[in-house]
C-alpha cells in the first residue's frame, strides 16, 4: 500500500466551505463591521484610512486644547482608591522585579548630558506628592497618590532639548509610549519613585514611572529604564496598535 | 408657505440622516468602550458593537463625534433662525403633551403629515436634549482636566460616565419608538428621504 502525503489541496473544497459558512455568518452580525477597523487601523482598507486620518486629526486637537498652566483636579488622602487596581499589557504576577540597587536610567537622543542615574541620584533631586486621579482609556478611574521629581526638573539638569517635540520612554517590561513637549513640561509631570500601594510593592512601577495627570493611564510608562528626546514621533506600544497616540485628559 | 413646499426641506432631510449615521455609530461603538469596563452588571452583545476591540471602537466613536457635532449645530443654527422651532415644536404645554400621548398609546392618534402632536414635538425636543446631554457629558469624560469645568458639572468624572450611559439610553429608548412610528405610519419614512409635500387642506 503506498503511503500517500496528506497534502492541503485535498482539503481546499471542504475548507472553503467552511470559510464561506463563517464569512457568511459574521456578515449577519454587526460584528462584522469590525472587520473594517482590523487591528492597527494603518491597513490599507479605505476606512481604515480614514479613522487613522481622523485619530491624527484628533491627535492636533488636543494639542491645541492643551492649556500648559491648567492643573488635572487634586484630591484629599481620603479620596484614595484601596487598593490601586493593577493594570499592564501583561498578569500581575509577571510584572517585572528590578533590584533598586543595581538599577540606570539610561537617557539618549537630544539630550546634553546622557550620563546614566541612579536611584540615589533621583531621590536627591527636589521631591514632591500629588493626589490624582488616574483615567484609564478603558473607562475606569481610580485616584492615587505618586512622588518623585517634577519632570520638567529633570529635564532641566539633563540639559534636554526642551524646543524638541517628543519625549519617548522605554520600559523594563518592553513596554513604550511617547508624549509631547508641553505635556512633559507641564508642572503636575512628575518622575515618580514613589507609587501607590503597601510599602515594597512594586508592580505599580518600581523604580521609576513617568506620572502624568493630563494624560490617559497607558500614556504614564512603569518601571522606565531609557528616556529619549527626539524630534521624530516615537509612537507606543498601545499607540502603534491604533490607540490614538495624544490621549490627553 | 406655498402648497407646493415639501414637508420637509432639503437641509433638515440632509441633517436628519447624517445624525441618524452618526448617532448609530455613536451608540454601537459606544456600546463596545462601554464592555472595556462596565459599571452595571452586564454587557453589550459583541455582534451589535462596532469597533472590533477597544481601539478600533474609540477610533469610530472620535471619528463620529464631530459629524454628530458639526451636524447638530448645523441643524439648531438652522431651526432657531429659521422659526422652524417655534413652528413645528412649539407649544410644549404638560397637560397637551399628556392628552396626545394618551392618543398616541391607544392607537387613536391621527397623523397629518407635516403636522406634530404635542406627544410627538415633547418626543423631538427630548431626542435634541438627549443628544446634547450626551455630547456635554461625552466631553467633560474625553477632557476631565482641561474641561474640568464641566466635568465638574456632571458631578465628577465617575458620575460622568454615568450621564453619559443615561444620555444613551434616553436615545435608544427615542430611536425605538421614533423607528416604529415611522413604519407604521404611511407616508412618512418616504416624506423624509423626498421631502414629501404639504397638504393643502
Amino acid at each position: 500500500m503506498s503511503r500517500r502525503k496528506i497534502s492541503l489541496r485535498d482539503f481546499r473544497p471542504q475548507l472553503q466551505r467552511i470559510e464561506r459558512r463563517l464569512f457568511l455568518k459574521q456578515s449577519l452580525s454587526l460584528g462584522a463591521l469590525t472587520m473594517l477597523s482590523g487591528c492597527t487601523l494603518k491597513d490599507d482598507d479605505a476606512v481604515d484610512r480614514l479613522l487613522f486620518a481622523m485619530s491624527r486629526f484628533n491627535d492636533r486637537v488636543q494639542a491645541a486644547l492643551f492649556d500648559p498652566d491648567k492643573l488635572a483636579p487634586t484630591y484629599a488622602e481620603a479620596d484614595l482608591t484601596t487598593p490601586f487596581p493593577f493594570n499592564a499589557f501583561y498578569e500581575e504576577k509577571l510584572a517585572p522585579a528590578i533590584d533598586g540597587a543595581d538599577y540606570r536610567l539610561k537617557l539618549s537622543g537630544l539630550i546634553g548630558n546622557k550620563a546614566p542615574w541612579t536611584l540615589r541620584e533621583l531621590r536627591a533631586l527636589p521631591q514632591v506628592s500629588q493626589i490624582t486621579r488616574h483615567v484609564c482609556v478603558e473607562g475606569w478611574s481610580a485616584i492615587g497618590k505618586w512622588g518623585g521629581a517634577p519632570f520638567r526638573t529633570f529635564l532641566e539638569r539633563v540639559g534636554a532639548d526642551m524646543t524638541a517635540r517628543y519625549v519617548g520612554f522605554r520600559c523594563a517590561d518592553n513596554y513604550s509610549t511617547s508624549v509631547d513637549m508641553p505635556t512633559a513640561l507641564h508642572p503636575q509631570t512628575l518622575l515618580a519613585l514613589d507609587f501607590p500601594g503597601r510599602p515594597g510593592e512594586t508592580k505599580y512601577g518600581f523604580p521609576v514611572k513617568i506620572r502624568i495627570p493630563t494624560k490617559l493611564g497607558f500614556k504614564n510608562p512603569k518601571h522606565v529604564v531609557e528616556i529619549f528626546v527626539t524630534n521624530d514621533n516615537p509612537g507606543g506600544y498601545w499607540e502603534d496598535k491604533g490607540y490614538n497616540w495624544f490621549s490627553g485628559s | 408657505m406655498s402648497p407646493e413646499a415639501p414637508i420637509h426641506p432639503f437641509f433638515l432631510r440632509l441633517t436628519h440622516w447624517i445624525n441618524a449615521v452618526a448617532v448609530i455609530v455613536m451608540i454601537l461603538s459606544g456600546w463596545r468602550i462601554y464592555n472595556a469596563s462596565p459599571f452595571f452588571g452586564f454587557e453589550f452583545p459583541a455582534g451589535f458593537t462596532l469597533g472590533g476591540w477597544l481601539a478600533g471602537a474609540l477610533a469610530w466613536h472620535f471619528a463620529a463625534m464631530w459629524l454628530l457635532g458639526i451636524n447638530l449645530l448645523a441643524y439648531l443654527l438652522y431651526g432657531v433662525l429659521t422659526g422652524h422651532f417655534r413652528r413645528r415644536l412649539l407649544p410644549l404645554w404638560p397637560g397637551a403633551i399628556w392628552r396626545d400621548l394618551r392618543l398616541v398609546v391607544s392607537g387613536r392618534a391621527t397623523h397629518v403629515p407635516g403636522r406634530y402632536n404635542a406627544a410627538q414635538r415633547a418626543a423631538y425636543v427630548f431626542a435634541i436634549g438627549a443628544v446634547m446631554a450626551a455630547i456635554l457629558s461625552g466631553l467633560a469624560i474625553w477632557k476631565p482636566v482641561q474641561l474640568q469645568e464641566l466635568t465638574a458639572l456632571m458631578g465628577g468624572f465617575e458620575a460622568a460616565r454615568r450621564v453619559h450611559f443615561f444620555a444613551m439610553t434616553a436615545l435608544v429608548l427615542f430611536l425605538v419608538a421614533h423607528v416604529y412610528m415611522a413604519l407604521s405610519a404611511k407616508e412618512v419614512l418616504e416624506s423624509m428621504v423626498t421631502g414629501g409635500k404639504e397638504r393643502t387642506s
